[in-house]
């Protein structure tokens, strides 16, 4: 997404990808943006589909996001205790697939209405995480001088907080609920994502087109909108898929702590109830395994597609 | 260790995060919900006039104002390392005294599974980048990236059901066989015996993390020039590999590794939980389930201090062997 490199003086074409769908089209700065991201985002496709990993990645969370949008759908409403004749801790049959727990409740139902919770929160949470963190690097590196010493010094302390402790004591302060997860993980996995995207924001400062705008005039505004932001993009959305596979993780161990939203069942509040059931010690193995396989495979899916999106990123680990 | 300004600024930078820390944890407490004394008179089922509660606040220091009369009492306390006392989990102790009765056993969960999940990642890291794309890499890199990618306390669930329920290798709770009275011999193998199945648990869960650091901070040392001198003038490639190779990429594993020990609590608790092991993180679960308030804020400061303590530690240990870092 970065753009082409400009001449000192050069002539007006080189401001476009020089492709011959482009060219007719040099209107408005808007045109050519929007003309020039097109073409970024494609030229990214193409390096993606050549990543083995980042595909699997990627069908696996196509799978898990339509189980999550089923359910959003459907509304497998077997939840309800007193809707249920299942019997009670069977192993899978034909009948459950994935057996039942300890209600009579199909085990399957359970597991599709998690995904939705343990998507919705995994999502949110990154995207809070996300914003804090940007917002942080880029200030502190743009600005530099005594903001992003302060800033720095802030996000070493966010660093160096034990986040599931901090999460603990906050969702015990802030009180069960949906929102109060989604908050603890978002304000508790900012700074890395804050120290990364800083890092990323000291080498744009130095390119030769900031120089640029910064001699025709643009505001320190237009500068971080227009050239600090879009370029810093592929280094937080990267980022961000990593996230987000901790932010599942975070909340399968918060909720498995019993810090979850009760009417909100998650996989990992399943685990929490299994475990609360005695489920180990009565071997009901497909009870706790089909949540713990869901989370697993979805954080490995997020953790793959983060990979090979770095590699694209980042051409030095490109030949590893 | 370094150069004495390298040394005198990380210190003074941890010793600044230490106070951000307490001044964080002081207001984090300040904030909560619920009135200590009405907390504690509820749990003893007591009824008190007006009077009394003010004489009760009075002892807590609660009559002052929050900042600063209340602050500078924390503070001089903290110094003195008075914690207060606990209010559930065991009531009426100091709070020092049960946090470190936890402590032991928790160090040496996390210290044994540490120095494992290290040794073990740092020799697949070796292999696989040794040779880059292989068998062992691919192989290697899939079952990191799986264990990796799963619920810490999930695992041990599943490690519980096979080994402990099923096969009945190992107990299924607690730290040692309650009443049995062993000593000398019989009490170490059955210390052992309950460790065994909590330290594989985090041993796998944090073996992929070291492996992906060594192997990839090794796969950057392989392309550095002085690797391709080393070979130009024919060294075997054993030596390249172990005297060029391994010890230039083992440092940013080894700043993981104390950093990593750092966080022993936040790792542990799920684990401990999971395995009714009696150490820190089961304490820090009882007391979210009791609100034990002060045993939490204590839990939660000393879990500070810790990662501060092996972030400074690290930081010390890569600016000696890496003088190149004390510049930035």
């Amino acid at each position: 997404m970065q753009a082409p490199p400009l001449k000192p003086g050069g002539d007006p074409q080189i401001i476009a990808p020089r492709t011959p769908e482009s060219l007719p089209e040099l209107r408005s700065p808007r045109r050519i943006r929007w003309t020039r991201r097109r073409i970024a985002l494609k030229r990214f496709w193409r390096q993606y589909r050549r990543s083995k990993m980042g595909l699997a990645g990627l069908a696996i969370l196509i799978f898990f996001i339509g189980m999550a949008i089923f359910a959003v759908v459907a509304d497998p409403s077997g939840a309800d205790p007193s809707q249920t004749s299942g019997p009670v801790l069977s192993p899978p049959s034909r009948e459950y697939p994935l057996g039942t727990d300890d209600f009579g409740l199909s085990v399957l139902t359970l597991v599709v209405q998690g995904s939705k919770i343990s998507l919705l929160v995994g999502l949110t949470a990154s995207v809070i995480s996300m914003s804090i963190g940007a917002t942080v690097g880029i200030v502190a590196g743009y600005r530099g001088g005594a903001i992003d010493t302060f800033l720095m010094r802030v996000t070493d302390f966010g660093l160096v907080i034990p986040w599931l402790v901090l999460a603990i004591v906050l969702a015990s302060i802030i009180g069960q609920s949906l929102g109060a997860i989604i908050l603890v993980i978002g304000v508790t996995s900012w700074p890395a994502t804050a120290r990364l995207v800083r890092a990323q924001v000291l080498s744009i400062r130095e390119r030769p087109y900031i120089e640029r705008a910064r001699a025709l005039g643009a505001s320190n505004r237009h500068m971080i909108w227009h050239h600090v932001l879009p370029n810093s993009m592929p280094v937080i959305f990267a980022n961000t898929i990593l996230t987000i596979a901790i932010a599942i993780l975070s909340e399968a161990a918060l909720t498995f702590l019993g810090l979850g939203d009760p009417t909100n069942p998650s996989w990992g509040s399943m685990l929490d109830a299994a475990t609360e059931a005695g489920a180990t010690t009565l071997g009901a193995w497909w009870w706790i395994g089909a949540p713990g396989v869901c989370i697993t495979l979805v954080v490995l899916a997020f953790t793959m597609c983060g990979f090979a999106m770095d590699e694209i990123i980042n051409p030095k680990l490109r030949d590893r | 260790m370094g150069s004495r300004r390298y040394v005198l600024k990380k210190v003074a930078q941890a010793l600044l995060t230490l106070f951000f820390v307490l001044v964080f944890n002081f207001f984090l407490f300040r904030i909560l919900p619920s009135d200590p004394v009405k907390f504690l008179t509820r749990g003893a089922g007591l009824q008190i006039n007006a009077a009394e509660q003010q004489e009760l606040l009075r002892e807590f220091g609660l009559d002052k104002p929050v900042f600063p009369g209340q602050f500078i009492d924390y503070m001089g306390d903290t110094l003195r390392l008075d914690f207060g006392t606990s209010l559930t989990v065991q009531s009426g102790r100091p709070v020092l005294e049960v946090f470190t009765g936890f402590m032991w056993p928790t160090l040496l969960l996390v210290g044994v599974s540490t120095v494992t999940a290290a040794l073990l990642g740092i020799w697949m890291g070796i292999r696989a980048g040794w040779r880059r794309g292989g068998y062992f890499d691919r192989t290697s890199m899939g079952v990191s990236l799986v264990f990796y990618s799963m619920p810490e306390f999930w695992l041990g669930m599943l490690l519980l059901i096979l080994f402990s329920v099923n096969l009945g290798w190992f107990p299924v709770a607690g730290r040692e066989t309650l009443g049995a009275n062993y000593t000398g011999f019989a009490a170490l193998a059955d210390t052992l015996n309950h460790l065994f199945l909590p330290a594989l648990t985090l041993t796998l869960a944090y073996m992929g993390e070291y492996y992906l650091v060594m192997r990839s901070s090794l796969l950057d040392v392989l392309g550095e020039d002085f690797i391709q001198t080393a070979r130009a003038k024919g060294v075997r490639e054993k030596l390249v590999l172990n005297r060029h190779a391994v010890r230039n990429a083992l440092l940013p594993t080894i700043s993981l590794i104390a950093l990593s020990f750092g966080f022993v609590l936040g790792g542990a608790i799920t684990v401990e939980v999971v395995f009714s092991y009696k150490g820190l993180g089961g304490l820090t679960y009882e007391a979210i389930q009791s609100q034990d308030f002060p045993l939490l804020q204590a839990i939660f400061l000393f879990a500070s201090a810790a990662v501060i303590f092996m972030n400074l530690l690290a930081d010390l240990v890569y600016g000696h062997f890496d003088p190149r870092v004390q510049e930035a």
